[in-house]
Parts: structure tokens; sequence; C-alpha cells
């Protein structure tokens, strides 16, 4: 068994010249080689069966989400019903595995879910830009775990990545994971969005994974979808080979969340088929794969019933939400 | 778990006549001493095709001759560029057409002839349509003058991406064609002899014979062919030299190739992985500039062959139209059996042979992703060109040993050179000795660039102006 320790895993006592150090020792990242890899992996052809199961399983890994400042509790709560009958054509249509709302709704959505097995996600530490000293962001996601959410979706402080601070994000990492704990000494799961599209260059983004997966995330996340850039299929395959590579270093399985932009069943069995070719099969499981979504489900849906009748539907053989 | 379901391009695209006869002087001549052309991947029999004999290329270099004398070289380089442009735009409309019979009767996935071999068709015609009129600027002074008839054979791997590669310059240029496609994959040049007709080019300008070694040797002896252009063998390329030293035919050879793929440590590794599995894998491994030979620094092998290990598991072979294929069948049995016996002699000489566990179809000839670990430089599959999906693993310690390795090779085609430090590339770019050095990236062609190699693996340059001068006498 490898010790699982931070420093023994950097080799080193944590300091942020370490951590420097650790994280710049990673091989870079050929921007070329990459896009190119995820365009040749995109031209994959799901048809039929596989096409199928893709499309079950892309609802199955769904975090249906809505992070608008205009949400009421009468909102979540129509998200929610949805998300218990995705499809009321159609009873065997699984449902997605969260649904993702901002920490006040939390308790609003729990309620409407009753006992299901959808888990509530809430946003948190000062989400989307994490601008906010840390006894707020701490206080944030406390107050979300305490009104009941399973998982959270935490930012990291990207100015302090950028700045080089890496031992500033890795402590607050730490920190918000603590918070995350539970009376009953439980955790919910931490989601940490890397904000990828701030990042800006791949091997950024490949630093900030390892240093999220350091810090004890449960789940790395692209990005919050309130920005230009948000997942793309080149990140995501990046993200992908680092979750691979950590699970050969620590036998530790890390999960990894594209959220935003991702609004076709099309788009979306192409991150399928980077899950399955880059990562592997371990990796396909709502439990390591989540689409960070809200247009998505309706999409699937009608891909779903094209599947099963031979005919397109429309927007109005879906619900609104 | 996430199967793929069966994915294939549909073949209804695509119809063969039963039987072929030559192509010369602008007609289909009537099929005579027929042998039968196949799919590798199922070993089903697609067309019956001619044998040429000595007469057979005798008559198509006389209309080769003739058109040349009477038609082409009379036309405008613009009128000849129209030509050109016309061609290559069917070449596109039946581009689906086109890389199906390809795939059926080479072997290769769609997903090569579809992306990667039709379109690159089609961008060579494009190219040197673009230069029929700008022959000035070609290098070699004001108003070059073709040199005649161009007598061209060609090899099975990439067939009708050969035959642009010969056909385009030399029209370009104001030569006249005979062309043999290889024995094995005469299809998509005789669909291509369709296309001629399609598009109104002038009879005798492009004859395709079909046949075996004879009917090249035939050809290429024909005391009326100016010019003389092989891609194949090193082997046939010697005799080929032999055979018309002392006549005043101009030469250009693309021969064979044991390329070095050099990975150093600060590589971008996955990314190399991908351009070593590009570098070998891509049409089976059967291309003269593969990257057979891995050179990897020993501070990284043990990382890099298990990446590249778990990144060949997920390689996908079987039925060439099938959308998902990523290697497809090799071309012949007799290849297939030089392939064979090659990667045994190399376990016998001490390397390690590693494949990944895919199934392997009952019909049709087909040989899985293969690595050797644990290569001496002495070793057969470090020295001889396999022309399969078989990479060669050899081990570095330094950038001068790295040289020296990928250097200590009769061939001199091509060389990847894989790392993050843009000064190393630069460095080790220039002590290489092959035609084509590509850094953080493998197999890329492009019409505009020259391509070719130095020692065995031949002379002369196919692409870019160099390509043009090939065709090409300086003007009085």
């Amino acid at each position: 068994m490898p010790n699982l320790e931070p420093e023994a895993l950097v080799g080193s006592r944590i300091t942020n010249q370490s951590l420097k150090r650790w994280l710049y020792s990673l091989p870079g990242v050929d921007k070329v080689g990459l896009e190119a890899r995820a365009a040749s992996l995109a031209t994959r052809s799901i048809k039929t069966s596989s096409k199928a199961w893709a499309l079950d399983m892309a609802i199955k890994m769904m975090d249906l989400t809505t992070l608008e400042g205009s949400d009421t509790p009468q909102r979540v709560k129509s998200l929610a019903l949805k998300a218990l009958t995705p499809d009321p054509t159609d009873l065997s249509c699984p449902s997605p595995a969260a649904i993702c709302v901002y920490g006040d709704m939390v308790a609003h959505v729990k309620k409407a879910l009753g006992n299901s097995k959808i888990h509530v996600a809430a946003v948190a530490t000062a989400f989307p830009s994490g601008r906010a000293s840390m006894p707020v962001k701490l206080l944030d996601t406390k107050d979300a775990v305490k009104a009941g959410a399973d998982e959270i979706d935490m930012v990291i402080d990207r100015g302090a990545f950028l700045a080089g601070n890496y031992l500033e994000v890795y402590k607050q990492i730490q920190a918000i994971k603590e918070a995350c704990k539970r009376v009953d000494g439980s955790y919910a799961h931490l989601k940490v969005i890397l904000e990828t599209g701030e990042l800006q260059t791949y091997d950024n983004i490949r630093r900030a994974s390892y240093l999220a997966m350091l810090a004890g995330g449960d789940f790395i996340k692209t990005s919050t979808g309130k920005v230009t850039v948000n997942a793309t299929l080149p990140i995501t395959l990046l993200m992908l080979q680092a979750v691979r590579d950590w699970h050969d270093q620590t036998g530790v399985l890390i999960g990894v969340k594209p959220a935003g932009g991702i609004k076709t069943a099309k788009d979306a069995i192409k991150y399928l088929v980077v899950v399955k070719e880059v990562a592997g099969e371990t990796w396909l499981t709502p439990d390591l794969f989540r689409f960070g979504a809200s247009s998505l489900l309706n999409d699937v849906l009608m891909q779903r019933q094209k599947l099963k009748t031979g005919n397109y539907s429309g927007p109005d053989y879906v619900t609104v939400d | 778990m996430f199967e793929y379901a069966p994915a294939p391009e549909s073949r209804a695209i695509v119809s063969f006549k039963p039987s072929y006869g030559l192509f010369i002087d602008g007609k289909f001549t009537k099929p005579h001493d027929t042998y039968q052309t196949i799919s590798p991947a199922t070993e089903e029999v697609l067309a019956e095709i001619t044998t040429a004999s000595v007469k057979d290329v005798d008559l198509a270099v006389k209309a080769a001759r003739n058109a040349f004398e009477k038609t082409w070289s009379k036309l405008s380089g613009a009128e000849r560029g129209k030509y050109l442009y016309r061609i290559a735009r069917i070449i596109q409309e039946r581009a689906r057409e086109l890389a199906v019979a390809e795939s059926l009767n080479n072997g290769k996935p769609i997903k090569e002839s579809r992306d990667s071999d039709i379109p690159m068709v089609s961008a060579w015609f494009f190219y040197y349509a673009g230069w029929a009129d700008k022959l000035d600027h070609a290098g070699l002074g004001a108003n070059p003058q073709p040199l005649g008839v161009a007598a061209q054979v060609i090899p099975w791997n990439f067939p009708l991406m050969m035959l642009a590669w010969k056909i385009a310059p030399a029209l370009a240029a104001g030569n006249t064609v005979v062309l043999k496609p290889a024995e094995t994959t005469p299809l998509t040049a005789l669909l291509f002899a369709e296309i001629c007709q399609q598009a109104g080019l002038p009879d005798g300008v492009v004859n395709i014979i079909t046949g075996f070694g004879e009917t090249g040797a035939a050809l290429i002896g024909h005391p009326d062919v100016n010019k003389v252009a092989f891609t194949g063998s090193t082997e046939v390329g010697r005799k080929i030299a032999k055979q018309i030293a002392g006549t005043d035919k101009k030469v250009t050879l693309e021969l064979g190739g044991k390329a070095a793929n050099i990975v150093f440590e600060d590589a971008a590794l996955d990314q190399a992985v991908e351009g070593i599995v590009n570098g070998i894998f891509f049409n089976q491994g059967h291309v003269c500039c593969a990257g057979s030979r891995l050179l990897v620094q020993e501070s990284i092998h043990d990382e890099l062959i298990k990446k590249l290990k778990r990144r060949m598991e997920t390689i996908r072979m079987g039925d060439p139209l099938d959308k998902n294929t990523d290697i497809g069948a090799i071309n012949s049995k007799e290849q297939l059996d030089r392939i064979t016996s090659l990667v045994k002699q190399g376990a016998k000489e001490g390397g390690e042979v590693w494949a990944p566990n895919c199934p392997i179809p009952k019909n049709g000839f087909w040989y899985a992703p293969t690595i050797i670990t644990g290569v001496a430089a002495t070793s057969t599959v470090a020295r001889e060109e396999i022309f399969g999906p078989v990479l060669s693993v050899i081990t570095f310690r330094t950038p001068g040993e790295a040289v020296a390795k990928a250097n200590n090779t009769p061939y001199g085609l091509s060389a990847g050179i894989w790392s993050e430090k843009g000064s190393l590339i630069l460095k080790v770019a220039d002590q290489l000795n092959a035609g084509v050095i590509w850094a953080n990236t493998f197999n890329q062609f492009d019409p505009a660039s020259p391509f070719g190699g130095f020692k065995e693996s031949g002379y002369g340059r196919e692409g870019g102006r160099h390509g043009l001068m090939a065709y090409l006498k300086e003007g009085n």
C-alpha cells in the first residue's frame, strides 16, 4: 500500500516551494497533440445499442443544475420533480445523479426529493468567483452541509493559483474538505472546480488537477459555467489522464466533472467515449464521472425517444424543467 | 459496459465491374489474362484484373507519346491546370466512394481512407493544378520543359494517394503518364481512370495498366519512356536503378525506411504516446516513413512503455469499413508472412514481444499491434524494415547517443523528436540524416512540403516545388 500522506507524495514537507517543485515536475502537455487526440476520439461512431446505453448513462451521470440569481424554491422544486420523473411518457427513464443548486436552495430540493437516491449538490465558497474571505467560504460550505447537501462544489482561488501561491490554494481546499464534515463524522463529497477557462494553459490545468487531488478533493471539475470558456473535450481528456495517473500512483479513484457548455446528447456521448478510452471503464459510473448541465437533459430525452420510436419528437414533447 | 456497436460504412456507394481491362488512350481495353483482386479483410473477390503484356505496355507508351506530342504539351499551363482542378473537384465529389473502394481493396480503416488518404489525394491535385501556369517559378529559369512520357510504378500501401503524388506533378509540368498500380490494389486507380474520362482529359494523357512485377519492369524498361518514378521496396528500387543505368531516363525512387522516433525525458508523455501510436500503427504500419524504431531515454522507459501498452489495449482492430476501426487488415498473405517471420526472428534474438489481447477475425490477413522491447542494435527487428504494425523499442542515455543510434541505419527517410525543449529539438534535428523530421508530431503530410529520403531510402523529392522539378528540364 503506498503512503498516501501528501508529504510522502510530494516527497517533502508541504511548502509553497515544494509544491511548486512537485507540480513543475509533471510532464508537460502538448496543446496540438492533446487537441488532435480529442478530435480523433470525437469521430467515434456510436450507434444503436451502444447509443441507447450511452444516453441512459449520460442521464445517470448528470448533475441537473440551476445556478441563477433568479432561482426560487418553486423553481428548484420543479427541477427536483423533473429529476424524479425525467420523461413522464417513459417511466423506465433513469434519473440524474444529483440536483445542483446554490446553498440556500438545498433544503427545498431535499424536501422535494424525499427519500429518493438522487443527491443534492450545492455550490459553495463564494461561487462562482471565489472572492471572499476564508471564514465566509467555510461558513458557506458548512451551511450547505448542514442543510443536507450530499456534495459540495467549491471553487479554487484562481488568483492565488496564477500568482504561484500553490500553498494557499492547497490549504483552502483542505480547509473546505474539513468543513464538509457532518456531525456524524462522515463527509459530504467535495468537487473542486478549477475554472479551467481562467487557468488558460493546459499545463496549468494539469497542475491544478494534481493540487486538488493532493489536497483531498473527491472530484475535479472543469468550470462554473459562468465564464467564457467552460468544459471542452481536450480539457476533460487532460483531467481524465490526471485521475488515471493519480490512481496508478496512489490507488485512489478521483472523479471528473465537466460542466458548462455541454448541451447535446451528441456532445455527451463524445465525453463518454473519452472517459472509456482515456481513463478506462472503471470511470464509467456516476460515482466517478458527472456532467454539470442544465439544458443537456432534454436533448438526451429527445434522442432517447427517437431511438425508441424511430421518430424525432420536439421540444414540446419534453418538459421545460 | 460501453461496447461500440458495429458502425459500418455502406459499401453500396461503390460498384466495381466484374472485370477490368487496361485504360489506354482514354478507353478501357477488353480484359485478358485476368487475375483476382480481393479484399484482404475477408478474402472476398472484388473483381478480375488484366495482366498487361509487353505488347499492352507498348500500346500504352505509344498512346502517352502520341498524347504528349499532339495535345498535352501544346496546351497552355492554364489549360492543363483547368483539367487538374476538374479532377480534384471530381475526387472530392466522389470522395466517399473512393474511400470505401480503398478500404475494401487495401484493408485500411475507413476513418483513414475517409479522413486522410482521399482528402490528401484531392489536395495534391489542387496544389499542382495551381502550379501548372507558374512553371517559370519552379526554380529552373524561364520556360522549363516537360520530360515527355513518365513511367510510374506505385505501391499498395496508399494506392490512390501514391497515384496522386505521381500523376499530379507530372501532368502539371506537361508530361503524359503510364501508371501501374500494385497488383494487390488496382481498383482505385481504375476508378481514377473513369474520373479522367469524366473530366474530359484528352485521350492518352493518363494511361493505367495493371499487372505484376514483369509488367512494371517492361514499362520501366520501355525505350520510349523519358522518366521513371517508383515508390516501393529498396530491393525493387535497386533493380530499377540497374535496369535503367546507362539510359537518359530521369529517375526518382522513394524506397524503404526504418525511422527513429526519439522520445526525450522531458517530452509531453501522453502526446508522445499518441505520436508513437500514430507513427507505427497508422495504416497497419504499412508506411515507408513509419516510426518503427522507438528510441526512448532510459530514465522514462518504464513509464512510457506502461502508458504505451495501456493505449494499445484500446486500439480496435477489425472490419476496415467499420467507422470505429483503428487498425485494418494486412494487405496480403505474403506481407503477413513476412511480418510474422521477422517478429519471430526478433524474439529469437532476445527481444520481448508484446501485443494486446485483441480478437483476430477468422478470414483475411491480420496482425495485432505489437511492440518488441529490449531490442539490441544488432537485432534484425532493429535493422530491417518490417512494414507492419510492429514497433522495436531501443533505449538511449544522452542526446548524442540518440543521434548516433537514429542515424545507424542504411535508411534515411524520416524521424521524429519529442521534447518540450525547443533548443534540443533544433540541435538534434540538425544532426539527423533523414528527409523528413517531425517534432512533437508524426506522419504529417502536405502537398506543399517535399518528401523523400537519403541513403537507401531513395532519391528525388515528391511534393512542393521540389516535386515539380522531378518532371521538368531547363528550357532553351
